[in-house]
């Protein structure tokens, strides 16, 4: 028993890093822009798509689809590069020129941003599954009934380097002061003299950088990629946003690890004929919060925008 | 030339008009005040200015240059800052990093060390405040970290919104007065209040603007004894 909630907590650690990264990129975007990117879980997916040409382009990997850690680290890389490229196309071609209007606009506009990455993914990469490298070293450690696999541990420290990374962006440069400054109050930003489209782009570049990090983590660990895995993985990243109070930073790392460790102690706990109702756990969540506390966990009123 | 010229400017909110072609010229080195009763279009006049609006027709001229429609973060670097109504305080960051992004675009950190005291020789209170969030302070020692802010990026032409709104007497005297210093210090200023006496006060010149017009100007001492400014804005 006890051994069972070991084995899920471990899951649920690696599984939250993944919904707490993606959850990064939606809070932030909210916190500029009080804009929910719907396009985000999408790029996720492209982040994977990068990883899986790249790996193919550089010849990183084996004739059996195998690579090494440096060569994931390499796909990393570009993915990350790719994907903050994207970001910042999406915001400068997408939602820049609607952002005058009202916000059901850029709402919309989001919405059919998913629509034609998701579209577009299987007009270019075919809707067939591919599969991504695995890791040649990928390799399983047992504690009694307990065991951890050599790629959650990598999603984990990986993932938390690359938070710490950006809270030291976020608190310790003067962009991420600015990018504070932009989410409290737009327009005082903009009388100190930001470049608060800059700052705005900057974000979408951060927020879809984490992502793709997110999509090469994740496809490691469960290789199969299809120009579809953004959508669910997406909208459970969304619910811990909102669960972590969505515009706060911790809130997000906290509501990510909080929906992915929910979500595999159900796949532990819940009875093999109900276990596929693991994938409802994030939204009975978002429900709740909903319901009792609209503003997330560590959501305060946010001011609105003068 | 003026430092600043406001030509036949006309602003808009959707079909709401509410700059209907004004115009206003500052001197360098002068306070200019604008008075006018809640929604004649104060605001709407300095968001022009600072570039946070645009105008539809008309145009602003700093020294001669034509700015209209420029982004706010050009203006500052031309030296037009300004104090927001409602102070446009981070109140989740303290009162030093408030500073600080108000000299966002100075890179000089000698010059920024320097500019740090200029603000507490200001506003003494300010410097007892540093290390606080500035949502924890009142509502005066708020407006004195807003100036401050604004004058961390050195401004030329340095635009007040209502610095004394909602603030008790004895505040407002600081205020004023610390109005007067800087502007002794080399600061053109364009004040916008609606409270007129004070601002008559402690200004050369005035413009009255009604629902989007300028319906008087003049030195401001003149404009003091106006009958009609007495009877509308100072309550006689
Ligand atoms: N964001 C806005 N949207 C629509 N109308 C506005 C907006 N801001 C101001 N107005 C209108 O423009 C007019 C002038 O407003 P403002 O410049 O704020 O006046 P003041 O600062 O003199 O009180 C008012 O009628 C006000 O209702
Ligand atoms: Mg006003």
């Amino acid at each position: 028993m006890l051994q069972t909630f070991i084995q899920q907590i471990i899951n649920g650690l690696a599984l939250g890093s993944i919904y707490a990264l993606i959850a990064l990129g939606y809070t932030m975007v909210y916190g500029v822009l009080r804009l929910i990117n719907f396009a985000h879980g999408d790029v996720y997916m492209i982040g994977a798509f990068v990883g899986y040409y790249a790996a193919q382009k550089f010849g990183i990997a084996s004739a059996s689809g195998q690579i090494s850690f440096g060569g994931a680290l390499i796909l990393m890389m570009t993915a990350m590069m790719a994907s903050a490229s994207l970001g910042v196309v999406i915001e400068r071609f997408a939602y820049r020129p609607v952002r005058k209007y009202p916000r059901l606009t850029s709402l919309i506009t989001a919405i059919g941003v998913s629509l034609l990455l998701e579209n577009g993914g299987q007009v270019l990469f075919g809707a067939d599954p591919k599969f991504f490298p695995i890791l040649n070293s990928a390799v399983t450690y047992t504690f009694g009934s307990v065991t951890v696999r050599l790629t959650d541990i990598i999603i984990v420290v990986v993932s938390v380097s690359l938070m710490v990374l950006l809270q030291t962006i976020v608190l310790k440069t003067k962009l991420g002061k600015a990018m504070r400054a932009v989410s409290y109050n737009l327009d005082a930003a903009k009388l100190m003299g930001i470049n608060t489209d800059f700052i705005i782009a900057f974000t979408f570049a951060l927020g879809s950088a984490l992502a793709a990090a997110a999509g090469i983590l994740v496809s490691l660990s469960f290789p199969k990629i299809d120009p579809l895995i953004g959508v669910l993985t997406g909208l459970k990243a969304f619910v811990a946003a909102v669960l972590g109070g969505i515009g706060n930073i911790t809130g997000a790392v906290l509501g990510g690890f909080l929906i992915g460790i929910a979500e595999t102690m159900a796949a532990g706990y819940l009875p093999q004929s109900l276990n596929s109702y693991k994938d409802a756990v994030a939204f009975a969540i978002l429900i709740l919060v909903l319901l009792f506390k609209p503003a997330g966990l560590m959501g305060s009123v946010a001011p609105e925008k003068v | 030339m003026a430092l600043l010229k406001l030509e036949n400017l006309t602003v808009s909110y959707g079909a709401i008009e509410a700059l209907k072609g004004i115009s206003i010229e500052v001197e360098a080195g002068e306070v200019v005040t604008l008075v006018g009763a809640n929604g004649a279009g104060k605001s709407t006049t300095l968001r022009t200015i600072t570039g946070l609006l645009k105008p539809k027709t008309g145009k602003v001229l700093y020294e001669g240059k034509d700015i209209s429609g420029i982004p706010t973060h050009h203006t500052v670097d031309l030296g037009i800052c300004m104090s927001p109504e409602g102070r446009g305080i981070f109140a989740n960051l303290t009162v030093l990093e408030n500073l600080e992004l108000g000299a966002f675009r100075q890179k000089d950190k000698q010059k920024i060390k320097a500019d740090l005291e200029k603000v507490f020789h200001f506003f003494p209170r300010v410097k007892e405040r540093i290390k606080q969030v500035a949502g924890t302070l009142s509502g005066g020692e708020q407006q004195m970290v807003a100036m401050g802010r604004a004058l961390m990026a050195r401004p030329r032409l340095l635009l007040l919104d209502e610095p004394s709104l909602g603030l008790a007497p004895l505040v407002v005297k600081t205020i004023f007065e610390a109005i007067d210093a800087i502007n002794k210090d080399g600061a053109t200023i364009l004040l916008v209040e609606q409270n007129a006496n004070a601002a008559l006060n402690h200004s050369n010149r005035a413009y009255v603007l009604e629902t989007g017009s300028i319906v008087l100007s003049g030195p401001s001492k003149e404009l003091a004894q106006d009958p009609r400014i007495r009877e509308a804005y100072l309550g006689e």
